[in-house]
């Protein structure tokens, strides 16, 4: 039998006191949870705890001191498991060098912009009725992003405002939702019948609120970093960022804007670098910042009753898997 | 008996759907004219009374006699009135003839007002509507936790970082920054990683021998053993030329940063003067000891 001697005291249902007694014995099919007593029950899962986190610890030891013994011949350490390597394959990976790509890419409505044959130049505005923080983060945005002009939305409606800025040669418009008194979403249209993309925005942070920022960033057209948009969704993205920008940065300035893809979640920040050696650069924050994540992108300008939808985000579809991402 | 009814509704016991505040009290009855509760406009406590109501964008004249008060269902006659606004008045006129004022008045304040404010509905509508849509809780509560932990895996810092630093490599910054050397260094060690079984050995070798190159001699010998290396690197003729005094000694620092990658500018900086020092020193601390 499993538990072999067994002292005086002797099987499962005991006295119910704090002294643990050594040799108890169970009946192989038993868990801690039928156990009916609360107290008794919440002791004898911490008791199971604690073995578990020896056993553990011995395990470790072990493995350890194995390693040490092989020396030089022990295998390589396992490389520890991150969601990011676990992601799930998504087919629409773009590949460097895919030749259908790169042709769409030729040929789509940013093509004009990435063969210098426009200069962007960006409307910002905002709901009805912004409130002191929204006017403000617009702003800053417009000194972060060079040739761009903030004007009051005075309850006008889109729709209005598209061909009058088509008119007037504006390449992007960027309409900054607000809601309760903070910006929380964020639609880039692209202007001469380009894709719309229509973001969720969060955590913005105002200039004065980063701690340890710099000081105001200057007129210099700064550079652009786009970490991590591999899928054909994630690229056609990325390349609408891009063309916030204009094309030739200038380095005296040393500023640079990063979008960065993290899990679906685009960071923006804005900094100022400086090469401490060739081995060493230091960075430091201006402007403001904020996290987006996208919730559609749309092929033609803003429509939301007849737009064809390239991509929108639907929960119970796409959420399932905490693996699975989209750009 | 109206009065009755409104001694006791009124004043005294319960009514359904009278609505008591600090200031005033107010009635719910549908039928009702004004929306307070008074002596004049209780429908349940006047047995002539009538009232403006709007179904659907249309205006109504609800009409109540006392000869009709024994059969509620036939209680309220409703006669439709014109779009027209001047024309619904007089129409209003006309059915409430030889009414007392207070509700002919009241009948016409109250028609005025339903149209004003059914024009600003349909003005509204034309305009853009503004949609609210529910933040789920719960959602919105699994968003923040997974932007948390994608900020948290991001490290930001160290990406930018690396990017410019790449960017720096790939020499798209020009000749703004003064660090030519980096891409020496860089194709120094590609150069080694490719021809790693030859020059194993003979690194160490060129190590000893730069590093007694160090100590005594500067100039001359070293360039010839530099240029040897200088022909395999792919970089352009005019770095060599320019940078020939700067690359024996970097050059030699850049092969003992294979051993010691981290510590570059201070190993620049220790041998010269750590041994300078030693050299200097020891005879005096010798004289002095002895």
């Amino acid at each position: 039998a499993g538990g072999g001697s067994s002292g005086p005291r002797g099987s499962a249902a005991e006295d119910g006191g704090p002294p643990a007694p050594e040799r108890v014995l169970f009946p192989p099919t038993f868990s801690v949870s039928e156990i009916k007593n609360k107290q008794r029950r919440h002791f004898m899962f911490l008791r199971w705890k604690q073995q578990q986190r020896k056993e553990k610890l011995a395990a470790k030891k072990k493995r350890r001191k194995e390693r040490e013994a092989l020396g030089d011949k022990a295998p390589p350490k396992a490389i520890p498991k991150t969601i990011e390597n676990q992601r799930e394959y998504d087919e629409t990976i773009v590949d460097p060098n895919d030749e259908e790509v790169a042709f769409d890419e030729a040929t789509d409505e940013f093509a004009p912009y990435f063969n210098r044959q426009t200069v962007p130049k960006i409307l910002i505005t905002t709901s009805d009725r912004p409130r002191g923080r929204t006017v403000r983060f617009c702003e800053q945005l417009s000194t972060v992003i060079p040739n761009s002009h903030v004007y009051y939305r005075r309850g006008l409606a889109l729709k209005r405002i598209i061909p009058q800025c088509i008119a007037r040669d504006f390449t992007d418009l960027m309409v900054i939702n607000e809601d309760r008194k903070i910006p929380n979403g964020l639609v880039i249209s692209h202007l001469p019948d380009g894709p719309t993309a229509h973001f969720r925005m969060s955590s913005v942070r105002l200039r004065k609120e980063i701690k340890r920022r710099g000081k105001e960033p200057t007129e210099h057209i700064p550079e652009v970093i786009l970490n991590n948009f591999t899928t054909r969704l994630g690229h056609s993205v990325g390349r609408m960022f891009a063309s916030l920008f204009p094309h030739d940065p200038q380095f005296i300035g040393r500023q640079v804007a990063t979008f960065h893809n993290q899990r679906d979640y685009i960071f923006f920040r804005f900094h100022r670098y400086i090469f401490k050696s060739e081995k060493k650069v230091g960075i430091q924050e201006l402007g403001p910042r904020f996290t987006l994540k996208l919730r559609s992108l749309q092929k033609g300008t803003f429509d939301s009753k007849f737009g064809e939808y390239e991509w929108i985000h639907k929960r119970r579809e796409m959420d399932t898997s905490r693996r699975k991402f989209h750009l | 008996s109206s009065q009755v009814v409104w001694d006791m509704l009124g004043n005294r016991q319960f009514c359904s759907y009278k609505i008591t505040t600090k200031t005033q009290n107010f009635c719910r009855n549908e039928y009702n004219l004004t929306g307070l509760c008074n002596r004049s406009s209780c429908p349940l406590a006047n047995s002539q009374y009538a009232t403006i109501r709007e179904e659907k964008g249309r205006c109504y004249l609800y009409m109540k006699t006392i000869e009709r008060a024994a059969f509620p269902r036939r209680l309220w006659e409703r006669v439709l009135l014109s779009k027209n606004y001047e024309k619904a008045l007089e129409e209003i006129d006309e059915n409430l003839i030889y009414w007392p004022r207070f509700i002919r008045h009241k009948c016409k304040q109250r028609f005025t007002k339903i149209t004003q404010y059914l024009i600003r509905i349909r003005k509204l509508t034309l305009k853009r509507q503004r949609k609210l849509v529910p933040l789920r809780r719960k959602i919105e509560r699994r968003e923040n936790r997974r932007e948390e932990k994608a900020l948290i895996a991001a490290q930001l810092d160290n990406a930018i970082e690396k990017e410019l630093l790449e960017r720096l490599k790939q020499d798209t910054y020009g000749d703004i920054y003064n660090f030519p050397i980096h891409a020496f260094d860089k194709a120094l060690q590609q150069q080694d990683a490719e021809s790693e079984s030859e020059s194993d050995a003979e690194k160490e070798e060129e190590d000893d021998e730069d590093m007694d190159k160090r100590e005594f001699v500067e100039a001359d010998d070293s360039d010839f053993s530099d240029f040897e290396d200088m022909d395999k690197l792919e970089t352009s003729s005019e770095e060599e030329q320019e940078d020939e005094e700067e690359v024996e000694k970097k050059a030699s620092h850049s092969r003992s940063k294979g051993k010691m990658p981290l510590k570059g500018p201070a190993r620049r900086k220790r041998p010269y003067i750590e041994i300078e020092y030693e050299e200097e020193t020891e005879p005096t601390t010798k004289t002095k000891a002895a």
